[in-house]
Formats: structure tokens, C-alpha cells, sequence
């Protein structure tokens, strides 16, 4: 069984970097095109903010729409680092994440009295506040922008911190945090009857949600030259928020099937301008109509399904 | 002392917009427990409705505001019909979704009918100021227009809720869905009723900031409609007087803090209010704090 298990997750090791070759080799002879490659990139950066957002919603089951907020936190500070001071992406992708789990903490420590809706306008309030602050600030150029950050970010840099926000955070739902934070999720009275140190765990889950989405921040904001506050308003939290909930809540795999569908989605309907939106709503609405849990639910899609094998089927295997 | 009136009168014209855009959503919030975002979307269909009757069709006030009311009720029932009644027993968090797809929906598809660019609102009041008390205050005609239909709008809702049946049934519903289903309420058109009655305050809302603000445009009700649920949150969402109070704080707020500060904290400051105000008193200034049953 352990050695099962062992040469399960080698093969998927396998799959991972085959995958990462396949791409970098079509990227670099030019079969994948660059808005392919950006395509690509944004991809990996939804998918470390629906997998870190799904952490706090779908795992904790507290109600968080600021994660925008948090993003920019992580773009702004590292693109700080590497405009102003030089540094290379590593140094700045690290800070920044760290800032982003920093400002998580400040959210995470005064709201958490608040429960459901209280909690998700909160911290939208708090999403709201930290792009106020941007806007407000001129040397990261307020309104009109921060330009000029280097284009650092390259596929192997977004695919392997996607990968290892994956790894992260699917570890840490499997461990007894995790167990602890699913608790928290179907009964928080009962989780903390049964002696679960509820607060600790939601500030432990917000800080590892913040940290990936500040790096997605960092990321992203060295792919584009430019970022503004605009960027990451409450709209960009639903986007994220409707990748999770497309995806399923409580579903790793939903939330990267949700997020590889969104980007698809906004890459494929691109061309069609004010339209693209009305059809992108209308999608959201009858997805939400027919299949209110979100394509998975809260059940992962695993290898041995596809075979027909009796997986781990279930919660999070 | 004369500008810190000044500015309160501005406040409180646009924290009465507000306020009645707030009690749209703690009526529907107070019922269904839906942070319903398209509310906000509503409100700018009214903004249009008003233009279009008193610009294309040429009526007087008065009946554009009726015939705005009345569309944006009939919009609101069958927006609650068509996307958040199927989903009454789905999850909360996948009405909200749809609440936000709705939402999106009316913004992009009022891009795309009315298009993007700012319409101006006709004037249709006489541009007058009245001085009183000594001309230590101002008011203009718009100012006196806001307070009074605010007002009347108020006493009409005061009367439906607590003295005929349909006001009854509401507030038997938000108390307890089921319990008023075994009583005979008719919990469905119940609900269907709030949404128009809260879609047709929406309307008033609209057409008043068209008035108030001479310029209607598809994304106008994004931000109005996040602050309006802001106040429905500080005053303690499902109380009609907490959202009219809340309303009125937000809109004198944000004027005292654009007038003597920098415009650009307005939006920041007035999350920082609610966060503060839902730190202390997690269930908004006039809600009583319920203890959670186990």
C-alpha cells in the first residue's frame, strides 16, 4: 500500500514535469504563439488564486471576497522590489507573498467574530481599503498606475509556483490542519466543543490563502509592465470567487478545472467586446441555475476515476 | 460654518439617495437572507427609465417617476423568478453568484443597449436657491425635491409594512419562512412583492440622482449599490429605520470627508466606518445582537 502510494505520487511528478516540458519546448520553437504563452500564464496565475481562495472558502467555510485586496498587496510590494530596488523575481515573489500574509493576518484577526455575510463584507470593506490606499499613493504611480515593472515572469516561473501552491496547500488540507479547518467548515460550534482552537486555524488558513495569492500578485504583476488599482476591485474578487464556486467548493481540482475554464472562457469570448460579458454573465447564471454545487462539488477528480479503479473517492482524497 | 452646512445639505441629499437604495436590500436581505447585488443595477434601470420618459416621451416628473417605479418593479419580480427562485434551497453562496451574474448582466447589457457613453439628465426643476436662516443655509429646488419624495417614499413604506396584509405577510416571512408557509402565507408572492416594492425605491433613487446629478450611465449603480449595502449593513440589515439611518451616515460621510479631504478616501473611509462600526456592534447600529442557538 505505501509503496503504492509512492509510485502513484512519482508518476504524477512525472506527469508534472513532462507537462512544464511539452509546453516550454512548443513555446520556445514558436508553436505556441505569445498570446498563448500569456494565456498560459494568467492560467497558472488563476488557478494559485481559485486553489488559495477554495482554502478559505471552500476548506474554513468563511465567507472571504477580499482576495483581489490581498493580490495586489503581493503585485504592488514586489513590483516595489524589483522597480525600485533591483531585485530579482525570487527575492521579490517571496516579499511579496509574505506582505500579502501579513495584511491576511490583519484582516483574518479582527473580523473573525464576524461569521457569513458580516465576514464577507468585511472583507470586501478591507479588499476596498487596501485599493484605496494604492490609489492614493503616488509613488506607485496611484490611479493612473505602476509602469515600468520588468517582465520577469516566465512559464516555468508561474507553472512551478503553481504547482507548489498546489502541493502546499493540498498537503496541508490532508494533515490534521486541514482536518481541523473541515471541521470548522460543517460545524463550528461542534469543531470547537470538540476542542479545535477555532481561531487559530482560520488565522492559519487566511495567512496560507493570502501568502499564494500575494505570489499569484507578484506574478502577475511582472507579467503585464503595469498594474493599476482598478485592477483588483471587488470585481476581480467575484471573478476569482466564481472560479471556486465553478469549480466546487471544497474541491482542489474543481477550483483548477474552474479556473482553467474561466481563462479559457475570457480568452475565447475576447474578440466579441461588450458582448463578451453579457455572455460570461449569462454562462455564471445558468451554471448556478442547473448546477448550484459547482462541476465537482465537493469531490476530487482523481486518476483512478478516469481508469474506473475504486480511487479514494470522497472528501479531498 | 457656513461651508460645514453646506455640506451637510449635500450629505444628507445624497445619504436620502442612499437610503432608499438601502432599503431595497435589507428588505430583500430581511427576507431571503441575499446580499442581492443587482440591486444596485436596478437602480441605474431606473436612472434610464426616468431619462428615457422625460427626455423621449416628454412627462412631467411625476409620472416618469410612476412609470420608472413600475418598470423596475416588474424587473426586479422577474429577475427574483427568473434566477433566485429556482435556487431557494441550493447553497446561499450560489444565489449570490447568480446575484453577481445578474448583476454583470445588467451592466454589460446596458453597455450594449444604451451604450457606454454619459447621457445628460433634462433639467426639470428650476435651478433656484433659497436662503434660510439668515443664508447660513442653501437650498437648492434639487435638495428640497430629494428630502420630500424621500420622505413621502418613507411614509408610504411605513404604511404598507405595518398596516396592510401584504406588509404583514413580509415581516411574518422574514421572521420565519417556514412558520409562515404553515400559516397560510403565501411565502412566493410574498417574496415576489418585496422585490418590487424594493426595485421601485431603487427606481425613485435613480431617477432622483439623474435629477440631482444631471447625468444617467450603464455603470453608475456599481458603487452607489455597494455603499447602499454598506448603510444597510451599518444600520443593521432588515431594519427599515437602520437602512435610512445607515444611508443618511454614508452620504454625510463621504461628503464632509470629499469636501474637506481628498476625494479619492471617500470609498476607502466608507469601508472603514463599516468594518469599525461591524467590529463593535457585529449586528449594525440598531440590529440586537442575536445569541446562536446550538
Amino acid at each position: 500500500m505505501e509503496r503504492n502510494a509512492l509510485k502513484k505520487d512519482f508518476m504524477v511528478l512525472i506527469a508534472i514535469v513532462i507537462f512544464y516540458a511539452v509546453i516550454q519546448v512548443l513555446m520556445q520553437t514558436g508553436v505556441i504563439g505569445p498570446y498563448y504563452s500569456l494565456n498560459l500564464i494568467l492560467m497558472c496565475i488563476n488557478i494559485m488564486l481559485a486553489v488559495s481562495l477554495n482554502l478559505i472558502n471552500g476548506f474554513l467555510g468563511q465567507f472571504s471576497i477580499g482576495h483581489a485586496g490581498l493580490m495586489s498587496v503581493g503585485a504592488y510590494t514586489s513590483a516595489i522590489l524589483t522597480y525600485y530596488y533591483d531585485m530579482p523575481l525570487a527575492v521579490a515573489l517571496i516579499v511579496g507573498a509574505l506582505s500579502a500574509s501579513l495584511a491576511g493576518l490583519i484582516v483574518a484577526v479582527p473580523t473573525l467574530r464576524l461569521k457569513g455575510d458580516y465576514l464577507g463584507i468585511a472583507t470586501l470593506g478591507f479588499g476596498e481599503i487596501i485599493r484605496v490606499f494604492f490609489l492614493t499613493n503616488d509613488t506607485v504611480g496611484g490611479a493612473k498606475g505602476f509602469f515600468g515593472i520588468p517582465k520577469l515572469t516566465t512559464w516555468t516561473w508561474a507553472y512551478f509556483v503553481m504547482v507548489l501552491t498546489i502541493v502546499v496547500i493540498k498537503n496541508f488540507i490532508n494533515s490534521s490542519y486541514g482536518r481541523s479547518c473541515i471541521a470548522i467548515r460543517e460545524n463550528e460550534i461542534a469543531a470547537e466543543a470538540m476542542g479545535i482552537n477555532t481561531t487559530r486555524y482560520k488565522i492559519l488558513a487566511f495567512t496560507i490563502g493570502a501568502f499564494f495569492a500575494g505570489a499569484a500578485g507578484a506574478l502577475y504583476a511582472h507579467n503585464f509592465y503595469t498594474i493599476q488599482p482598478e485592477q483588483f476591485n471587488f470585481m476581480k474578487s467575484f471573478d476569482i470567487m466564481t472560479m471556486v464556486v465553478l469549480g466546487g467548493q471544497g474541491s482542489i481540482t474543481g477550483s483548477i478545472v474552474g479556473a482553467v475554464a474561466v481563462t479559457l472562457l475570457n480568452a475565447a469570448l475576447s474578440s466579441l467586446a461588450a458582448l463578451r460579458m453579457v455572455i460570461y454573465s449569462l454562462l455564471l447564471i445558468i451554471m448556478m441555475l442547473f448546477r448550484p454545487q459547482g462541476l465537482f462539488g465537493i469531490t476530487e477528480f482523481t486518476i483512478d476515476q478516469v481508469l474506473g479503479r475504486r480511487g479514494r473517492l470522497g472528501k479531498s482524497a | 460654518m457656513e461651508q460645514f452646512m453646506q455640506q451637510m445639505i449635500n450629505g444628507f441629499s445624497l445619504g436620502s439617495i442612499y437610503a432608499l437604495i438601502a432599503l431595497g436590500y435589507t428588505m430583500v436581505y430581511g427576507i431571503i437572507k441575499l446580499i442581492n447585488f443587482a440591486h444596485g443595477d436596478i437602480y441605474m434601470l431606473g436612472a434610464f427609465a426616468g431619462f428615457f420618459a422625460i427626455s423621449a416621451f416628454h412627462l412631467g416628473f411625476i409620472p416618469s417617476l410612476i412609470i420608472s417605479m413600475a418598470i423596475c418593479a416588474l424587473a426586479g419580480m422577474f429577475i427574483e423568478k427568473v434566477a433566485y427562485k429556482p435556487l431557494r434551497t441550493a447553497p446561499r453562496i450560489s444565489m449570490l453568484i447568480t446575484a453577481i451574474g445578474v448583476s454583470l448582466f445588467l451592466e454589460n447589457g446596458g453597455l450594449l443597449v444604451f451604450s457606454p457613453s454619459i447621457r445628460t439628465f433634462p433639467t426639470i426643476f428650476p435651478v433656484k436657491t433659497y436662503s434660510i436662516f439668515g443664508g447660513i443655509v442653501k437650498l437648492t429646488v434639487k435638495d428640497i425635491v430629494v428630502f420630500l419624495v424621500m420622505i413621502v417614499m418613507l411614509i408610504i413604506l411605513q404604511y404598507l409594512v405595518y398596516r396592510t396584509k401584504i406588509g404583514k405577510a413580509m415581516r411574518a416571512v422574514s421572521f420565519d419562512k417556514d412558520a409562515a408557509g404553515l400559516m397560510g402565507v403565501d411565502v412566493d408572492t410574498t417574496i415576489s412583492y418585496t422585490f418590487a416594492i424594493g426595485s421601485a425605491l431603487a427606481a425613485v433613487a435613480g431617477v432622483l440622482v439623474g435629477i440631482y446629478y444631471n447625468s444617467v450611465w450603464p455603470l453608475m449603480g456599481i458603487m452607489p449599490g455597494l455603499k447602499a449595502f454598506i448603510a444597510a449593513v451599518l444600520g443593521g440589515i432588515g431594519i427599515i429605520p437602520g437602512a435610512v439611518l445607515g444611508g443618511l451616515m454614508i452620504g454625510v460621510i463621504e461628503t464632509l470627508v470629499a469636501g474637506y479631504g481628498n476625494s479619492l478616501y471617500r470609498d476607502g473611509v466608507a469601508f472603514a466606518i463599516l468594518i469599525i462600526v461591524l467590529l463593535l456592534k457585529p449586528s449594525g447600529l440598531l440590529g440586537k445582537n442575536e445569541r446562536e442557538k446550538v
